[in-house]
């Protein structure tokens, strides 16, 4: 063979690799879907969803984990959103070029690098104890807010960046202040985007589970929450609790509570990226 | 009477030195041209008047500019409302991802005006004086960026009369439109002038012997001649001046 | 009036952007108290070098060398996992597909980004264990392996993502004038166009090898909860993550020696992560300029 001969079958089967590799990752994840369909597909029903907790897998149901992750949520929401769209509406409207802005984007950059767990490490001391929370619902929003609040700054900055700036010129040749054209012209026009990055970072806080279990959510939770201050439970670590267990009938329940959990992440993943092409195709004025 | 005099004018960005001892003064309800080639600092001129140069890093002026008897520069004047008295139309139109309405009512809402009677009033007045009234009034809710180029030129115009300026720059207003566009907008210039006084930078040398009253020639920073429109294109007294108009270079 | 309206909202603006700063502070601040704490009762030269961890065990030792390994030695496997495959995914999107199919593979290969790692953690003990136990005799039902695979196909998409960007970033012309000569695309991408996406490239490992250490889930699931100092990967190991979720499972008392020992596995895990996010955001800042 010679030596164009052997570059081309060189050429050729890295081509095959290349698909083989690409498929890889999507065939092992439909394997895996498969996999908990069948084994947690039939467990759910009325009583799976309204169930609390118990010591017998065919009696258990996730009533507490998915009512909890809805506080969470809705939580995580309230404290997150405000600071963070405030933080990128602050960080490139205002601070462009100030030695702070600088400072705060790297540290920004940092921040997104740090492991979760370290975040549940700071919120036990900072928002368990300092704050004395305790191991309650507002620690767990605390907790995965500040998580998450970079994730939201990144996302609003991009959006705010797309905005052309013959809009924000249109708004000041007319008279009005830096505030004025900000909220009634340049949040209004990158709401999609900032929206998009919002339900994205949400969808990440859902998926939690290794800050919330530091903070000391708890692993057998048999009352719902009723208010931030309760203790409680969410999906994931109910999900892992199940894991954790040797009998085939958690094995089973986790199963079913993953099929939920997915199902929330991947709606919400849906929502967002359905509203970036929307907001995308808008965007070209 | 003098609306707008300015004095020794000197600007810069960084270190280019854009704008080279501009001394003119500008007539009350005229039609003022600034032509020249690009690069030449009409535009740049043009936006000292409403200040819009404060927003570029760098950007530095001396020498006094004075509206209405008041120095724009002084630290006592509040931009946003100088902005209100001098109203600007831009280049590329650029209306509000909005309606019609809302374009139009902008204005007013960012002064705090509430009463819906009066915004509606002055809606439709605005939008009558910019003659686009007829093609929108029945429905006014429609998104702005569905008007056409020329329509949405005429549309940025109608929101900037809203506020009842009483001087207009506009830069280059006309360029990014169709002859026909053009045509309309040159008649609107003629209309406003009776009540307002108009700045327009343009490179269109037709156009500026058309519409205005005086002209004035920038080159290279340089203001080199101001005259009545009909002398600088008819004998001009500086040969630069003329080399232009003729098209020597340009 | 108005103008002071304006500065009391700017302000409100600078200080959501500051929680960020407090935030480093805070961890810094949480982290280093409780970890001096705990250096006052156990040597430094003890937590390095000892080769035992039984914090709660009778006999305690404070090295912290078994629970490296295990986040080594799983971190390894994700790794040996998602870069060969990770990078050939973006050299074959990058050179070889149409657009057509970048354009939708990209957002597929997300999805792999975007589930829980609880539910990997669930995959790895209840599908890809037993799957290796055929092949592999005398495999634990918790190990290493499992969990570092799993670990890899989550971070696939980090790799392939990045790296394809990187090749994506590069001139065209720099590939013209390979084709040009007569190399094929094999030649082409790894001769030239992945030579000059090193950085980008680089990058792109550096940060999923910070991901794989971070990482919590998957392991306390699937790897272990037995801190041995091993390079075997069929062995049960834990890992620096995973010893915090063992601690915070159970009933520790805040101020005991066993509740700092949590925050020193913490700062040791936050030491490494921090060099590897900033090695690779100077790696970026230093390179970015060549192309722009």
């Amino acid at each position: 063979m010679n030596n164009l001969q052997k570059n081309r079958l060189y050429d050729t089967t890295f081509k095959y690799f290349g698909i083989a590799c690409t498929s890889f990752g999507l065939i092992v994840l439909t394997i895996f879907l498969v996999d908990i369909i069948i084994e947690g597909a039939q467990r759910i029903d009325w009583d799976f969803l309204m169930n609390l907790p118990s010591r017998r897998p065919q009696k258990a149901g996730i009533l507490t984990a998915w009512t909890g992750t809805a506080w969470i949520l809705g939580l995580t929401a309230i404290i997150s959103i405000p600071f963070g769209v405030a933080a990128g509406v602050y960080l490139e409207e205002y601070g462009k070029k100030s030695r702070l802005a600088t400072i705060i984007e790297i540290n920004i950059a940092n921040l997104a690098g740090v492991p979760s767990i370290i975040y549940g490490l700071l919120g036990l001391e900072i928002f368990v104890r300092v704050f004395n929370f305790g191991g309650s619902l507002m620690a767990g929003a605390f907790t995965l807010a500040l998580l998450i609040l970079p994730i939201i700054i990144v996302a609003t900055r991009e959006a705010l960046k797309a905005v052309p700036s013959t809009l924000r010129q249109a708004s000041f040749g007319m008279g009005a202040t830096k505030w004025q054209t900000i909220w009634y012209q340049v949040l209004p026009a990158s709401s999609g985007g900032i929206l998009t990055g919002i339900i994205l970072a949400l969808s990440r806080a859902v998926g939690e589970t290794a800050p919330l279990i530091v903070i000391g959510a708890l692993a057998y939770v048999p009352f719902v929450a009723k208010s931030p201050l309760d203790e409680f439970t969410v999906l994931p670590m109910q999900i892992f609790n199940w894991v954790s267990r040797p009998q085939h009938g958690f094995v089973v329940n986790a199963a079913a509570a993953i099929i939920i959990l997915l199902l929330i992440t991947f709606v919400m993943n849906g929502i967002a990226v359905y509203l970036r092409n929307k907001w995308q195709k808008k965007v070209n004025w | 009477m003098d609306i707008i005099t300015t004095k020794n004018v000197n600007a810069y960005y960084g270190d280019n030195h854009v704008l080279k001892d501009i001394t003119l003064e500008i007539e009350q309800n005229s039609v003022t041209a600034f032509i020249g080639p690009s690069g030449c600092g009409k535009s740049t001129f043009l936006r000292t008047l409403n200040r819009m140069n404060d927003y570029i890093d760098g950007f530095r002026k001396d020498g006094n500019i004075i509206v209405d008897g008041q120095d724009i520069y002084d630290k006592s004047v509040r931009v946003e409302e100088l902005r209100q008295k001098i109203g600007m139309v831009f280049q590329k139109p650029n209306p509000f991802p909005k309606t019609i309405f809302e374009n139009v009512a902008y204005g007013l809402k960012i002064q705090g005006v509430k009463d819906k009677t009066k915004i509606a009033e002055v809606v439709e007045e605005s939008l009558k004086q910019s003659a686009l009234w007829e093609e929108v009034k029945d429905d006014l809710n429609k998104s702005a960026l569905s008007l056409s180029g020329g329509q949405q030129q005429r549309l940025c115009i109608a929101r900037t009369l809203a506020v009842q300026p009483s001087i207009i720059l506009m830069d280059e207003p006309a360029s990014a439109l169709d002859p026909i566009s053009t045509a309309k907008i040159e008649e609107l210039i003629a209309q406003l002038k009776e009540d307002y006084t108009i700045v327009i930078v343009t490179h269109n040398m037709q156009q500026a012997s058309r519409i205005s009253d005086k002209t004035a020639f920038f080159y290279m920073g340089d203001m080199i001649e101001y005259d009545k429109t009909k002398d600088i294109f008819t004998h001009p007294k500086n040969e630069r001046t003329e080399n232009y108009i003729t098209g020597r270079f340009g | 009036m108005k103008k002071n309206s304006e500065k009391v909202i700017e302000g409100g603006l600078a200080f959501s952007a500051l929680i960020t700063i407090l935030t480093t502070v805070g961890i810094l601040w949480v982290l280093l108290s409780e970890s001096i704490g705990f250096f006052q009762e156990v040597s430094i030269i003890d937590f390095l070098t000892d080769t035992q961890w039984t914090p709660l065990f009778v006999q305690k030792h404070y090295g912290i060398l078994p629970l490296l390994s295990g986040t080594f030695l799983t971190t390894a496997i994700a790794v040996a996992v998602a870069l060969p495959i990770g990078l050939t995914i973006a050299v074959y999107l990058s050179e070889y597909a149409p657009k057509s199919l970048r354009k939708k593979v990209k957002p597929a290969l997300e999805i792999l980004a975007a589930v829980p790692t609880v539910v990997y953690g669930f995959f790895a003990l209840t599908v890809v264990t037993p799957f290796l136990q055929l092949f592999i005799p005398g495999l634990g039902s918790f190990n290493a392996i499992s969990a570092g695979i799993v670990m890899g196909i989550m971070i696939i998409p980090l790799i392939s993502s990045l790296s394809e960007d990187a090749l994506f970033a590069i001139p065209k012309s720099l590939r013209e004038a390979s084709y040009g000569m007569g190399a094929t695309r094999f030649q082409t991408a790894f001769k030239v166009a992945v030579p000059s996406a090193s950085s980008g490239i680089v990058v792109s490992v550096i940060l999923a090898i910070a991901r794989a250490i971070g990482e919590t889930m998957i392991v306390s699931i699937a790897a272990g909860q037995q801190p041995i100092l091993t390079m075997d990967p069929r062995d049960a190991v834990e890992t620096i993550t995973a010893y915090i979720v063992q601690v915070s499972l159970g009933d520790v008392q805040h101020g005991s020696i066993e509740y700092k020992t949590i925050f020193a596995a913490g700062i040791t895990l936050f030491i490494f992560t921090f060099i590897l996010n900033n090695i690779s955001y100077w790696i970026k800042k230093k390179y970015q300029e060549k192309y722009e």
